[in-house]
């Protein structure tokens, strides 16, 4: 069979091919190099059990080891049920429900995924550790036989900072399935006998559960690869134990080997993602009727309301007031040339790793536009795998390929050139943006990808029936319908670079310091006020991508 | 416009074929097709002559999109060739890119560009004119279909009807020698779906436009087609007006895809008549069975096409019928009866005769020429386009 017979035996779907042949292994190629990206870290963390366990290693797995899995564990659990729980019930309220305040929670509920889990760790931890205000208040009205306060820096505190900042996934995922079924499942079911809240727990919640599922899971992808919120709080996961293996007792081996048991971990919680979002398609409905929504009466108002302005104000209000409180303290001592440094290399990492990200996504869009075989179809999902990959995991596994190329070329410079070079690449910026173009990647293709959707086949072929193709047809249909994606994919890309901290920390040249890098720092050091006007600086930038995310929701209401 | 003095190889005399194609906007020669080993076209031939619209319908699966893919340039050729005004466009060796070919389609999804207003969607294909002559088309269209007042809105505030007319509109805009409309009105409500029709019909025809429309609908076709190839199984089963479809299918597909009827057995009386359990009529008798066979002696058994309009209540015939089935749809009931023999019939009769289920009425034949089929021959794929 001719190579187009071959291509057209796929039926007429693959057989489409707008594009000239010489361009079609290229595509191919680029996609299959990306997806090598998200694989070769995975491969160099799992190689390190290769090597014969180092003295770091026999003493981590004897010490620390029990501790990590055991603390990982509660946290997982304890950030998903409570995740699972105050988003599902904020979702069914604002979606479902009437009582005072609704219109301006709906959206407003989002707000706390503006604040990195990091800063208001900090706040929290400043304002309710033993020092702080709010303990010292207590203990002087209070007689001392009858205060008592919950350990802060522990497992109950470092669980419920999460949940406040990790919750909005489930809640933006559960509310679009809610609001997604319209009113005729539910009449359906009443018309069978059920009454309201039977209807709930038997079709609303059954119907919603592939979304809750998907917000939950990527909650936990969140909480399992934070590292600044754990630190704060001297939490001990897998994120700190790398960092500490590789800063702290200098084992490139046991901090990938850590590394690589997290990747186990994370794994399950992207098997579970990736069964739930393919689950999603069975479950999707029409959007039918706008619900008629039920009007809460007497307490049940006040409870609701309650319940949403509680949260509203612990996990966004709380954190970005008392921020706001010691940045204006202090802005006229922190604002100086320094702090113009950490700025200015934040924004230029943010923006160059959204770039490069941005034109990443937008070669993967095309080669599965054009491509249509499972290799590439593969080679696209894998690629845009790394959101599940914690950044530890990516610094670590980035970082001992790179040095081992460095090491390679200086070898080969000094025999060459009898040049005695530094290493090249390992003081680089390079090897940081490569990481982050892995952990983001699928960040940046969603928006892009799903522009590249609404270019049909019959957009291309109404233009080239028209007489445009080529660089014509580029200029005047692919890039004014691709803008809009591709805007909101930098946008989105910068902030999460902006705030990202592990792969910063450890890849970062040295004495390279972002705002991100300086939050840590002055944490680590207990010094909250001077951390607020960083803090502050990324929480504006934080909101950013909720203002893209509400445009949607915005419709939503009027349709 | 290198296709142009490509020299074709496959005819044994080019320049006769050039010009006896010459003044026809759209000829088809044998045109075969296949996706892998599923054979989509087999063999397709017809032409369209300047200002026609034809039609291809078909149930879905027939291989009509995939004609207007061919014709478009979207698909390439197995075997045969396609002509548009002159020019050898495809062949399997050969194969002309769409935006050289000088057609305009009209999409089933109708691919607006959504960020264009409705007046820059009209404009699109007018890239070679300069800007006061390109508005001055595009005004003129808009016109023509009746959204002049639309011109600066964006297709997503427009109704799926008002949709379809600026996809028709930028279609027609470059003025292409031949117009391909695939299922346009597929999206639509069936009300709005007859209305466009018979303007979509008007304007094609005021701008001299030829066109060729793909559809699954009979109703559309017959309503915007001046000739109607009825497809099946990637064949052209007939090639004919809407009249002839109806009332002298080429075969038993043709006759059960077009209209509604029954088969009723008859026996062949001699060339030109037929007798039935109702009565004998005169009508198409294939030829091999009017010679008679030797089995029977008389002519052959064939099968008789009725049409609803071909049996008619009258109470007073003495010819009766058990009702066992009616529609009523409003100005008429549509009445399943059944004969004596048991075999069953379709009867219309006016709205106001309205009888029971199980009730005998008089029926009567009221067709002067019927079409008879050969029994025990399948000759649905073989039929050739008139």
């Amino acid at each position: 069979m001719s190579p187009e017979a071959a291509a057209s035996a796929m039926g007429p779907e693959t057989a489409w091919r707008p594009s000239p042949a010489a361009w079609l292994s290229g595509w191919r190629l680029a996609t299959f190099v990306i997806a090598a990206l998200i694989l070769t870290p995975i491969g160099i963390v799992f190689s390190a059990f290769l090597s014969p366990a180092s003295d770091v290693w026999n003493h981590l797995v004897a010490t620390t080891l029990p501790r990590l899995l055991i603390n990982t564990f509660w946290l997982v659990l304890g950030v998903g049920a409570g995740a699972v729980l105050l988003g599902v019930t904020l979702a069914w309220l604002t979606a479902v429900c009437e009582f005072p305040g609704r219109r301006i929670f709906s959206w407003a509920l989002l707000l706390p995924l503006a604040i990195p889990a990091y800063v208001t760790a900090f706040v929290v931890v400043s304002l309710f550790d033993f020092t702080g205000p709010v303990q010292t208040w207590l203990r002087s009205v209070l007689p001392p036989a009858w205060f008592w306060f919950p350990p802060v820096r522990g497992r109950l505190g470092v669980t419920l900072v999460m949940v406040l900042a990790f919750y909005p996934y489930v809640y933006l995922l559960a509310r679009n399935a809610f609001m997604s079924q319209g009113r005729r499942t539910l009449e359906a079911a009443q018309s069978l006998g059920l009454n309201r809240v039977q209807g709930f727990f038997r079709v609303t919640l059954p119907m919603a559960r592939p979304w809750i599922a998907s917000g939950a899971m990527l909650a936990l992808m969140e909480t399992l690869a934070d590292f600044g919120t754990v630190a704060v709080f001297n939490y001990d996961t897998f994120t700190t134990a790398i960092y500490k293996a590789w800063f702290g007792l200098f084992s490139l081996p046991a901090a990938s080997q850590l590394a690589s048991l997290l990747v186990l971990i994370a794994f399950v919680l992207l098997l579970g993602e990736q069964r739930s979002r393919s689950r999603r398609r069975f479950a999707e409905t029409r959007p039918g009727a706008p619900t008629d929504r039920i009007q809460l009466q007497g307490l049940h108002r006040w409870l609701a309301f309650s319940l949403a302005a509680l949260v509203l104000f612990a996990g966004f209000l709380l954190p970005l007031g008392q921020l706001l409180f010691w940045a204006a303290a202090l802005v006229a001592q922190e604002f100086d040339e320094r702090y113009l440094e950490f700025l200015w290399h934040s924004l230029f990492l943010s923006a160059t790793a959204a770039l490069l990200t941005g034109a990443t996504a937008l070669m993967l869009a095309y080669a599965s536009r054009l491509h249509q075989d499972a290799a590439t179809r593969l080679a696209v999902r894998i690629a845009t795998l790394g959101y599940a990959l914690p950044g530890a995991v990516l610094a670590v596994g980035i970082f001992i390929p790179v040095l081992w190329l460095d090491t390679w070329l200086t070898g080969l410079a000094r025999r060459l050139v009898d040049l005695e070079a530094g290493l090249l690449l390992q003081d680089t910026l390079a090897a940081m943006l490569i990481a982050y173009v892995a952990r983001f990647l699928a960040v940046g293709h969603g928006p892009i990808d799903s522009a590249m959707h609404r270019i049909t086949r019959s957009i291309d072929e109404a233009a080239r029936s028209l007489g445009v193709s080529g660089a014509a047809m580029l200029r005047r249909i692919h890039i004014p319908m691709l803008r809009g994606g591709l805007l909101t994919a930098l946008a989105l890309v910068f902030v999460d670079v902006m705030k990202e901290m592990p792969i910063t920390l450890m890849m970062r040249p040295f004495g390279w310091e972002t705002l991100a890098v300086r939050i840590f720092e002055l944490t680590s050091e207990g010094e909250w006020e001077r951390a607020a006007l960083p803090a502050v600086t990324l929480v504006a930038a934080g909101l950013i991508p909720i203002i893209l995310l509400l445009r949607p929701t915005e419709q939503d209401r009027e349709g | 416009m290198t296709f142009m003095n490509a020299e074709p190889t496959v005819p044994a005399d080019p320049k006769a074929a050039a010009q006896a194609t010459a003044t026809v906007p759209l000829q088809l020669n044998n045109v075969s097709h296949a996706y892998g080993d599923h054979i989509v076209l087999q063999d397709l031939s017809f032409q369209l002559r300047q200002g026609q619209i034809g039609c291809l319908l078909g149930p879905s699966g027939c291989g009509k999109t995939t004609v207007l893919r061919c014709v478009a340039g979207f698909e390439r050729l197995r075997q045969g060739e396609i002509w548009l005004a002159g020019q050898r466009v495809s062949s399997p060796d050969f194969h002309a890119p769409p935006e050289q070919r000088r057609i305009g389609v009209v999409f089933q999804d109708y691919a607006l560009f959504p960020h264009l207003t409705v007046a820059d969607n009209v404009g699109f294909g007018l890239h070679r004119l300069n800007r006061r002559a390109r508005a001055a088309r595009v005004a003129e269209l808009l016109q023509t279909v009746g959204l002049e007042h639309s011109a600066a809105l964006y297709p997503h505030q427009l109704s799926g009807g008002q949709q379809q007319r600026v996809a028709l509109a930028r279609a027609l805009a470059p003025r292409p020698d031949l117009l391909l409309l695939d299922e346009p009105f597929s999206n639509l409500d069936v009300d709005l779906r007859e209305r466009l029709g018979l303007e979509v019909r008007e304007i094609l025809k005021s701008q001299h436009a030829t066109a060729l429309l793909i559809t699954h609908d009979q109703h559309e076709a017959f309503a915007i087609a001046d000739e109607i190839g009825i497809m099946m199984a990637g064949r052209i089963q007939q090639w004919d007006t809407p009249y002839h479809l109806y009332h002298q299918p080429a075969n038993r597909f043709v006759a059960d895809f077009v209209g509604q009827g029954v088969l009723v057995e008859g026996q062949v009386l001699n060339s030109r008549w037929v007798e039935i359990e109702l009565g004998a009529l005169s009508g198409d008798i294939p030829s091999e069975c009017a010679q008679g066979c030797a089995s029977c002696g008389r002519g052959c058994s064939v099968e008789v096409l009725l049409r609803p309009d071909d049996v008619v209540h009258d109470d007073g015939s003495p010819l009766r019928a058990e009702v066992i089935h009616k529609a009523f749809r409003g100005a008429d009931i549509l009445y399943t009866l059944r004969l004596p023999s048991g075999q069953r019939v379709l009867s219309l009769a006016p709205s106001h005769h309205n009888h029971a289920l199980g009730e005998p009425i008089g029926i009567r034949l009221e067709a002067d020429h019927v079409v008879a089929f050969r029994k025990d021959r399948d000759e649905v794929s073989n039929a050739k386009a008139r």
